[in-house]
C-alpha cells in the first residue's frame, strides 16, 4: 500500500506562490498613472490583438499580464459583474472598489482552493471627477496572484520587473502631467524592462480614461496618435 | 465566489436569462397576470426616422397615453443605442423603454466582450430578436413596434430599418414612421422627402410630418407651446450623434406655422 506524500501547508503555498511568480515574470510590465485628465494605462505587447488592457464600465479600465487566457477570462467576468451591477441599480452604482474586492476574493479563492494557481496580476483603475460627489478620487487597485490587493496613490507597475520600473518611476513621476508628458515617462518606464532597449510604438498598446469625456471614459490611443504624441 | 453564474458569451440578454433571471422582467408573464391593468398601461405613439445625405435622422413626439388619459407629457422615445445608432420606440411603453435600454447596454456589453462593435446590420439583427422574444407580451396588449436607424461606418452611409411585432426587419431605403399617428407621418413625409436631404430640409421634413400626425392623431402630441415642450429630434452621422438643440427645434416649427398660415 502506497503513503501519500505529507506536504505542509506552508511548503503547499510557498510552492504555489513560487510556481506562480514564475508564470507572471515571463510576461511583460504594464504601467499605469495618473495624468491631468484621467488614467493612462501602457503595456509592451507586440500583438494588435490580444490585448492586456480593456474596458470594464463608464470609469473603469483593467489591466493584465501573466497567462493571457487567464487574465482574459477575468476581465471578461468584471465586464459581466459590472453590466449587471448598472442594469439592476444605476452607472454610477458601478464601483472600482467593490470590483477590486471581488476580483481579490475570485483570485484568492483559486489560490487556497485549486491546485493551481492563476498566473496573474491585475490593476482595476478607475477615473475620478472633482465635479462628481462622492466620485472625486481616481484609484488604482492591484491584485496579486494569490488575491491579496492594495490600493496606489500616482501609479502602480505589474508584471515580471515591476520593482525595477517603479523605482524608475519613483525617481520621475510627478502630478498632474499633461498626457504627452506621462505617455513618454510611461514609454522610458517600460524600456527599463527591456534593459534600455527602445520600445518601438507599434510594440504599445496604450489607453486612457479621459476624465473629460461623457459616459464612457475609456479610449485606446492609436498607432497614429501615439506616434505623434511620441514624436511631440 | 464573487462572479456567480455559468455563462461564457458575448450577449447581456442571455446573460440577464441564465445567470440573473431574478432581475430580468418578463412582461409575457406581467400581462397574463394583471391583463386588465396592461390595457391602460401608458402607449408611446408617434416616431420617424428619415435618411439624410450625411446619415440619418429620427424624431418622436413626446406624448404617453393610457387610455384615453394623458400619461406624461415629456416622454423620450428617441434613444441612442450606441455612438453610432438610435432607436425610436412606439407602443407599451414600460416594455419598450426597457427594450430601448437593453439594446444599448447589449451593444456596450458585446463591444466590451468582444474587443470590437457589431455592424449596423448586427445591431439591427439583434432588435428584431428582442421584439421576436416580446411576442407573447405583444399578444396580450404590450406591442412594442421600434425604428432603428444608423450611421453605417463601413459602408459610409445612413440606414434604417422598421420591424413588426414578430421581429419581422425591413430595411427602408427613404424613411418610415411607426406609432399610431405613423401612418400621417408617414404621408407627409411621402410628400417632402426627396433622396440626398440636407440637415435642415430634413429636420423640416421631420417637423412637419410630426404635425401632421399631432393634427389627425389624438394620441400624439404636437409642440406645447404653453409648456415650452418640443419634440426630440437626433442626427446621426460619421461624427456620431448629435442631440438637435430645441431652439432650433422651435424656429423651424415657427417657420412651419407662418408659412401654413401664408398659404
Amino acid at each position: 500500500m502506497s503513503m501519500p506524500f505529507y506536504v505542509s501547508p506552508e511548503q503547499l503555498m510557498a510552492d504555489k506562490a513560487e510556481y506562480a511568480r514564475k508564470g507572471i515574470a515571463r510576461g511583460k510590465s504594464i504601467v499605469t498613472m495618473e495624468y491631468a485628465d484621467g488614467i493612462l494605462l501602457m503595456a509592451e505587447n507586440p500583438s494588435a490583438s490580444l490585448s492586456k488592457l480593456g474596458e470594464i464600465y463608464d470609469r473603469i479600465a483593467f489591466a493584465g499580464v501573466g497567462k493571457f487566457s487567464e487574465f482574459d477570462q477575468l476581465r471578461k467576468v468584471g465586464v459581466r459583474y459590472a453590466d449587471v451591477k448598472g442594469y439592476a441599480y444605476s452607472r454610477d452604482d458601478v464601483r472600482g472598489r467593490a470590483l477590486a474586492n471581488a476580483y481579490s476574493q475570485a483570485i484568492g479563492d483559486v489560490f487556497t482552493n485549486q491546485m493551481k494557481p492563476l498566473e496573474v496580476e491585475i490593476v482595476v483603475a478607475e477615473v475620478g471627477d472633482p465635479r462628481f460627489e462622492g466620485h472625486e478620487e481616481n484609484s488604482l487597485y492591484r491584485v496579486q496572484f494569490d488575491g491579496s490587493i492594495g490600493d496606489h496613490q500616482g501609479y502602480c507597475v505589474i508584471g515580471g520587473s515591476a520593482e525595477n520600473l517603479e523605482a524608475h518611476l519613483r525617481a520621475h513621476y510627478a502630478e498632474d502631467q499633461p498626457l504627452g508628458e506621462a505617455v513618454r515617462l510611461g514609454r522610458n518606464t517600460l524600456e527599463r524592462g527591456t534593459n534600455g532597449d527602445p520600445v518601438p510604438p507599434k510594440n504599445l498598446e496604450v489607453a486612457i480614461l479621459d476624465r473629460s469625456r461623457s459616459g464612457r471614459k475609456f479610449r485606446r490611443l492609436s498607432a497614429d496618435e501615439l506616434a505623434g504624441i511620441l514624436e511631440g | 465566489m464573487p462572479f456567480r453564474g455559468q455563462y461564457q458569451g458575448s450577449s447581456f440578454s442571455e446573460l440577464l436569462e441564465l445567470d440573473h433571471s431574478h432581475i430580468r422582467v418578463d412582461f409575457a408573464d406581467l400581462a397574463q397576470k394583471a391583463h386588465d391593468a396592461i390595457v391602460e398601461a401608458p402607449h408611446g405613439t408617434t416616431v420617424l426616422a428619415l435618411r439624410l445625405e450625411a446619415g440619418v435622422l429620427v424624431a418622436g413626439d413626446r406624448l404617453a397615453t393610457a387610455g384615453y388619459q394623458v400619461a406624461s407629457r415629456e416622454v423620450e422615445k428617441v434613444f441612442a443605442a450606441d455612438e453610432h445608432s438610435l432607436i425610436a420606440i412606439a407602443g407599451a411603453a414600460g416594455p419598450a423603454i426597457e427594450m430601448a435600454r437593453l439594446l444599448g447596454i447589449e451593444l456596450e456589453h458585446y463591444e466590451k466582450i468582444e474587443g470590437e462593435a457589431l455592424e449596423l446590420d448586427g445591431k439591427a439583427n439583434k432588435l428584431s430578436q428582442m421584439i421576436r422574444q416580446n411576442l407573447p407580451a405583444a399578444m396580450q396588449g404590450l406591442a412594442v413596434v421600434p425604428l432603428f436607424a444608423g450611421y453605417d461606418t463601413r459602408r459610409k452611409q445612413g440606414r434604417l430599418w422598421k420591424f413588426d411585432i414578430t421581429g419581422g426587419r425591413y430595411e427602408e431605403a427613404e424613411f418610415d414612421a411607426s406609432g399610431s399617428g405613423g401612418l400621417f407621418a408617414k404621408e407627409s413625409l411621402k410628400k417632402s422627402y426627396t433622396p440626398g436631404l440636407e440637415r435642415a430640409d430634413g429636420l423640416r421634413a421631420a417637423l412637419e410630418a410630426l404635425r401632421a400626425a399631432a393634427d389627425e392623431d389624438r394620441a400624439t402630441g404636437g409642440v406645447d407651446l404653453e409648456r415650452g415642450i418640443y419634440p426630440i429630434v437626433k442626427v446621426c452621422t460619421a461624427e456620431g450623434i448629435e442631440d438637435v438643440p430645441e431652439s432650433e427645434i422651435a424656429d423651424v416649427h415657427r417657420a412651419i406655422v407662418e408659412s401654413s398660415r401664408r398659404g
